[in-house]
């Protein structure tokens, strides 16, 4: 039944905009698409961003899967690799510490009037890709190396989907209470 | 309503919220959320507007199409999205250097822009090589407990905490 939605053009551009409202409005209210609280979360002195991730994940996970168990979605797993995720991830994160946003709070830091995250950030998200662009044909070789062997949490550790999702909650809000008692 | 007009909400509502909202992109858009993507797709429409399709020559832009998807009107939809919840508790305002940048760094504006222009450029350059950001791996990939993005976003935050730590230790040298 939504294969018909999936596959209109025009009306997921429509829909694009109206999750992306949503979702700049929803990361703006709980603060990260504000300098001061990503970079206090990199400088370990505040942990919203960690826990509004962390939140996310749990709701998203319980719903994705039992969506997946049914049949009614599709997984979008990436695969990786040392020279593609480890290497990319961590040159992601100087760019982190230095905007004080990521690719998406960014967004919402230009929504809420942050000149910095327009006229620094977006410029150099869209030079800084442009040059990757360029590049691709040179880095393309380097990103396979040290191919990941497993593609999802259960063929690392050998478990089903819900016996790893399980215990994941339990350690996320368990790390919730951690903070919380911890006063940060 | 009052709520609309709070300035911030409990993190742990709005990130329920966002897995919430990860449902439906998934049911409705047969996508996960993420956004990096779309700043590699605007290169590629500034280079196809400057040299005209020959941008289609280069092998990365044969594969991530210069053109407007469903993903750059999310990116779009979060501008307005954040105007609009910022508009309501009274805190959108045009500003160029923020806290503690100025409390640390000054008032200047130039060092500001340059930081930030400089971080832009290393998070796209990060996020087009580990294939995804902090939504596309950091929030998406781990719900759907990919390997490969729960190492993206440990390096995500492992990179981000040294490189904050030194950055604002540099003024205490």
């Amino acid at each position: 039944m939504y294969e018909s939605l999936r596959g209109n053009a025009r009306s997921q551009k429509a829909l694009g905009l109206l999750f992306g409202i949503i979702f700049g409005f929803l990361l703006q209210k709980s603060g990260v698409t504000t300098y001061k609280v990503i970079i206090n979360q990199l400088l370990l002195t505040d942990f919203t961003v960690l826990k509004v991730m962390m939140s996310a994940v749990v709701v998203g996970t319980v719903g994705i899967h039992f969506m997946h168990g049914k049949g009614m979605v599709n997984l979008h797993v990436r695969s990786g690799s040392f020279g593609s995720t480890i290497v990319g991830g961590l040159i992601f994160g100087v760019g982190f510490a230095l905007l004080g946003y990521c690719p998406g709070t960014v967004a919402g830091a230009v929504g809420q009037g942050a000149m910095d995250a327009l006229v620094g950030g977006v410029l150099g998200l869209t030079l800084g890709s442009w040059i990757y662009a360029v590049s691709y044909p040179k880095l393309a070789p380097f990103l396979d190396k040290g191919e990941f062997k497993h593609e999802r949490l259960q063929d690392l550790f050998h478990l089903g989907t819900w016996a790893v999702i399980v215990p994941l909650i339990v350690l996320i809000i368990a790390l919730f209470v951690g903070l919380e008692w911890l006063g940060l | 309503m009052n709520w609309l007009a709070m300035e911030q909400w409990s993190p742990y509502v709005c990130g329920a919220g966002i897995g919430l909202l990860s449902w439906f992109t998934f049911l409705l858009s047969d996508k996960p959320l993420g956004t990096s993507t779309s700043f590699a797709r605007t290169a590629g429409m500034i280079e196809r507007l400057l040299r005209g399709n020959r941008v289609l020559d280069r092998e990365f832009f044969q594969k991530v199409t210069p053109s407007i998807d469903w993903q750059w009107m999310l990116v779009l939809g979060i501008v307005i999205g954040s105007f609009i919840s910022s508009s309501l508790s009274g805190v959108a305002q045009i500003h160029w250097v923020p806290e503690p940048w100025l409390s640390v760094f000054g008032s200047a504006v130039l060092p500001r822009v340059l930081v930030a222009f400089l971080g832009g450029a290393f998070l796209a350059i990060g996020a087009r090589w580990a294939d995804g950001c902090t939504s596309g791996h950091g929030i998406s990939g781990t719900m759907q407990l990919a390997v490969a993005s729960w190492i993206a976003a440990i390096c995500f935050f492992v990179g981000g905490i040294a490189m904050a730590t030194i950055l604002y230790a540099i003024p205490t040298l």
